[in-house]
């Protein structure tokens, strides 16, 4: 199975680990990660007004990449996908938003919301299937407590993003479990560490992932996981370095057994 | 100069929230992670839309604290989404030129090694137009 | 050709604001039939009917148009009008030129241009009526209630003791309904079984009351006064006639692990069961889910341990078809399932639980035998915090757009309960408005604040938050002081919206009854038919029409039964004469008809015609009278035109149609 792929601008520098260790256990999982040739930026976060136009016309443009090549859009970074997912739901279903983009974008065909938007993890889940997973398992991470951080960009808002329960998720978990390790359910797991504005408020952003921190430890996880490369360099950067994040393709290419692969390349 | 009902009915347009359907719960408060860092909290954004007190609005400390978690979003009972409004209301400030939150000289000092993209663009995208 | 006299209403301002009445009795005098035009301030007055009266006689009027508001309202009024004047009744035509012209224009020019029309396509319609005469149909001298909880048993009773004999069908094992799970009943604190059972045992007792348990209305056939219901018995497994409710069967059964329905799953219950103590009757059901004999077999304790004898495995579902002429429907409610709201933490944590699932730990009978205690751990909970409005009053796809209207008293009623039994328990609640309307009500909430330190807090909860050590993290809006509050707590206790019970889709459906996007049954009128259904003979108790607390639906259970009675009491109802027949010189006998027919009215006979001169046996429908509505879905399919409603001919409609595009 090809699938249309938006790596976006961070995992190209400061998280190509992400990407490398989602390209490499794709493979090993039976499908191909195809990169969109000249993408661009999605800008990070959802431009809320309604009448932001321009600043969506990246995610349409890749979204139409992928209808006219017939892929469904496979992307990793939770923010991202968080972007594309509803720029891709306004062509669906907002008439004006359409219209208007429509008319800068100038295709041959518009587009009109035809591509489906997957997460990485929703291939993992749907696709391929966590009890699959688990068969290609050949280096379980017996042992270890690992809490899933979603923060909230998968999540929310619920109705649009479609991911799992906004308020109790358990993809991650099943995530947890199909590599091996033990899933650790804290509260604090779909709370907001802070995102941009650790750039400008570091304070804030602090508080915030100390109270992620101290939830997850508080119920035994010896490690958290993430999909996001903010949400890890807050984390990281506010944690107090007691708990160690990783993104979850790691600790896929790990159980995989591909991780020293990667090391190698 | 804009009279404030121009500002509250282009605060409406540009988020698509009708603040009325608000019943005035709090349920936005009571989620909010930043609700201590705000001095207009996110229930009496609601209002102050209502009332057309714009000004108000637009000096607040809140614009710049608001996560865009979309907690508040999610768990609206009514469908009035505050942090919809908080967003239109920053547009409107970062919509005028020379007013920003962010500019590009005082970028170098807040980075370190580590900071990724990611964080920055959205940063921009949220911070000025 | 007939003489049609037209009476143009203002209805004090509702109509003449916004129509030109002397306009549209102007113009009613150049249509063809008119004989006479006039307008007046209230036509459905003494006066007005008066004026009727007259013009009838002094003109030899042979058809009314009446142009004022709905024909729901006063059609009735001015039929008795015209029969008063010796003028057959359906010879009358209501032009609704209120609710369907002044109430929702604003424009005169273009409202009286509208009404003139309407008007118009009435009188094309009069111009073709012909008078026609009610027949009579009879009624079956029993009620049906569905639902055995506090509205049907208290509808039950009001109806059998004026006489008429009463079946209860109950879909559980046992009557009661939700009044018998709760512990204390508001603003009185009465033992909520100690004033329901008394109830219970007197319908089980009435000689004219027979109750279904363990059983479901499985169709419905016929009309107002003469009802056809097929019920289903399920297999209880057991004989009521024998068992004599001992008890022993289900000490000894050894599957012991099917949660309890009857305890919101907080505790287990055999698989031989009755539901409660009480349970009207003491007859207990097998699930044979549960079961081990069923399962494997191998088992049949139950049956040996029973001296009466009175365990049969082998008993299957019965049908039984009764006639009624009268139907109540009593399905009441149950509470919305709160997966949609884990910001609550109500999947995640035993400590969080439901307002009805607080009745069964307060309660003796209860799970916990009536302690206090948090699930989790047994300990004793020293903060409990209870969250209002979950689910309710929602714009969003999670919840319910209504008010549950309960909650506020409930509320009340566990907080106070709470710190009185229990002084060192601390109690706060988070509302958004407290709703106290009722006899007492407020009072009772200001007793919980002022006398028992219940500490009301304006703002809702945004997250329950479950810490390591076992406590419950509950993150709040203080509006009142501008805070945000982090409250820890031992017990969250979450108000739930309550909904209609899921089966009365199903039910209403059967009973061609009206639903609200709810779920919620109609009503015939908001507020001056409130227990009626707009379907003749089906009438409405407790909250299945809307929510409702004990009180009121004690009220409206007895106002249903008195409808109900009403109906009884009649010999004989006079049917609607606009029914369809065919004609037997076009209809070749397709079945089209038959097939969309709702009340079964149609069937087929050989029949020998004459077409031309012709004489030859044809398949011709047939339409019973006593059993068709007159809704036309007949007249609309047969493709052939046979089919044809009095009153309301093929001819007629065209006629108005014409008229409204003149």
């Amino acid at each position: 199975m090809k699938y249309s792929y938006f790596p976006g601008c961070t995992l190209k520098n400061k998280a190509q680990d992400l990407d490398h260790y989602a390209r490499i256990s794709a493979e090993a999982l039976g499908f191909e990660l195809e990169e969109i040739s000249e993408w661009q930026c999605c800008g990070g976060v959802y431009p809320l007004g309604t009448d932001e136009i321009a600043t969506k016309l990246a995610s349409v443009r890749a979204l139409n990449d992928a209808k006219e090549k017939g892929q469904e859009l496979v992307t990793l970074c939770s923010a991202c996908h968080h972007v594309i997912k509803r720029v891709n739901d306004d062509m669906k279903n907002v008439d004006d938003i359409r219209t208007r983009a429509n008319n800068y974008m100038a295709l041959d065909e518009p587009y009109e919301g035809e591509t489906n938007v997957l997460h990485y993890l929703e291939v993992l889940r749907d696709i391929v299937g966590f009890d699959e997973l688990k068969k290609k398992v050949t280096n379980p991470l017996k042992g270890k407590k690992i809490g899933a951080y979603y923060g909230c960009l998968l999540l929310r808002p619920g109705k649009i993003m479609a991911f799992d329960d906004p308020e109790n998720p358990k993809i991650l978990e099943d995530f947890i479990r199909a590599i091996g390790a033990e899933p650790v359910i804290y509260p604090y797991r779909n709370e907001c560490c802070g995102g941009y504005i650790s750039l400008k408020e570091e304070e804030m952003s602090k508080n915030m992932c100390r109270k992620i921190e101290e939830s997850a430890s508080g119920f035994g996880a010896d490690m958290l996981i993430t999909a996001c490369p903010l949400c890890m360099y807050n984390l990281n950067k506010n944690n107090g370095g007691n708990l160690p994040v990783y993104y979850f393709t790691e600790l896929l290419a790990e159980a995989l057994g591909l991780k020293e692969e990667v090391k190698e390349q | 100069m804009k009279t404030e009902k121009n500002r509250a009915e282009l605060i409406k347009e540009i988020s698509g929230v009708n603040p009325l359907k608000c019943m005035k719960c709090g349920k936005c408060s009571a989620s909010c992670p930043s609700y201590n860092e705000m001095d207009i909290k996110p229930h009496q954004f609601v209002s102050y839309v209502i009332n057309e007190d714009i000004e108000s609005l637009v000096n607040s400390k809140s614009l710049w604290k608001c996560l865009s978690c979309f907690a508040c979003v999610e768990r609206c009972p009514r469908d009035v989404k505050p942090g919809k409004l908080i967003d239109a209301a920053r547009q409107i400030v970062v919509r005028e030129r020379d007013n920003t939150y962010l500019s590009p000289d005082e970028v170098p000092e807040l980075l370190d090694p580590e900071t990724p993209q990611q964080l920055l663009v959205s940063a921009f995208r949220r911070y000025r137009r | 050709m007939q003489r049609i006299g037209v009476f143009v209403c203002h209805c004090g301002t509702n109509i003449a604001a916004t129509v030109d009445v002397k306009k549209v009795v102007e113009m009613a005098q150049h249509e063809p039939g008119v004989v006479h035009a006039e307008d007046y301030a209230y036509m459905c007055s003494e006066a007005g009917q008066e004026l009727i009266h007259k013009a009838i006689k002094e003109k030899k009027l042979t058809g009314l148009v009446v142009c004022s508001c709905s024909p729901r309202m006063h059609e009735t009024t001015f039929r008795n009008a015209a029969e008063k004047a010796g003028l057959n009744p359906y010879m009358v035509e209501i032009a609704n030129i209120r609710e369907h012209c002044s109430w929702i224009h604003k424009d005169i020019g273009e409202a009286t241009e509208k009404a003139v029309i309407l008007m118009r396509a009435a009188i094309a319609k009069v111009n073709l009526d012909a008078p026609l005469k009610p027949g009579e149909s009879k009624v079956t001298k029993r009620a049906l209630v569905i639902g055995g909880g506090i509205a049907g048993i208290q509808t039950a009773l009001d109806i059998a003791e004026a006489g008429y004999p009463v079946d209860i069908v109950e879909k559980t094992p046992s009557i009661g309904g939700r009044m018998s799970q709760l512990d204390k009943t508001f603003p009185t604190l009465d033992c909520s079984s100690c004033i329901l059972t008394p109830k219970m045992g007197e319908v089980n007792a009435h000689p004219l009351i027979n109750i279904y348990t363990y059983s479901e209305v499985e169709s419905v056939a016929g009309f107002v006064g003469d009802f056809t219901v097929e019920i289903r018995k399920k297999a209880r497994s057991v004989d009521m006639d024998k068992c004599t409710g001992c008890g022993l069967c289900q000490e000894k059964c050894p599957s012991k692990k099917s949660l309890s329905e009857f305890n919101r799953g907080l505790s287990t219950r055999s698989a031989i069961y009755t539901p409660f103590a009480q349970a009207v009757p003491n007859v207990p059901v097998i699930d044979r889910e549960a079961c081990i004999k069923f399962k494997t077999g191998k088992c049949g304790i139950c049956s040996k341990v029973c001296q009466a004898g009175a365990i049969d495995y082998d008993q299957t579902d019965e049908i039984v078809t009764e006639k009624y002429g009268a139907i109540v429907v009593a399905t009441g409610f149950d509470m919305i399932k709160l997966d949609k709201y884990d910001e609550y933490a109500y999947s995640q944590s035993k400590d969080v639980i439901t307002s009805l699932e607080l009745e069964r730990i307060m309660n003796a009978a209860g799970p916990t035998g009536g302690h206090l205690e948090r699930l989790s751990d047994g300990k004793d909970p020293k903060e409990i915090v209870f969250i209002q409005c979950v689910g309710s009053r929602c714009a969003d796809d999670r919840g319910k757009s209504y008010c549950s209207k309960i909650c506020c008293m409930y509320t009340a009623k566990h907080a106070m309960l709470i710190r009185d039994k229990y002084p060192d328990t601390n109690v706060t609640v988070f509302y958004i408005d407290v709703r106290t309307p009722g006899k007492n009500f407020d009072e009772f909430y200001r007793r919980a604040v002022e006398d028992y330190g219940v500490n009301y807090i304006k703002g809702q909860v945004g997250k329950v938050i479950p810490q390591p050590n076992g406590k419950l993290l509950v993150q709040g809006a203080d509006l009142l002081d501008s805070k945000q509050i982090l409250k820890e707590a031992d017990m969250v206790v979450l108000a739930a919206a309550i909904e209609p019970n899921p089966d009365v889709r199903k039910i209403a459906t059967m009973l061609t009854a009206s639903i609200d996007t709810n779920n919620f049954l109609t009503e015939a009128h908001a507020k001056l038919r409130p227990v009626e259904s707009p379907t003749a003979g089906i009438f409405l108790s407790g909250v299945c029409q809307g929510p409702k607390d004990i009180p009121e639906t004690v009220s409206q259970a007895g106002a249903a039964a008195v409808k109900a009675i009403g109906l009884l009491a009649k010999d004989k109802l006079l049917t609607n004469p606009c029914t369809a027949h065919s004609d037997e010189l076009m209809c070749n006998g397709c079945s089209q008809c038959a097939n969309v027919c709702p009340y079964g009215a149609i069937t087929y006979e050989d029949r020998e015609v004459n077409d031309h001169g012709i004489r030859e046996r044809r398949r011709i429908a047939v339409v019973n009278d006593a059993l068709c509505q007159g809704c036309g879905a007949c007249t609309v399919t047969c493709p052939s035109g046979a089919m044809d409603l009095q009153g309301f001919s093929n001819r007629q409609i065209l006629a108005e149609v014409d008229a409204i595009c003149r």
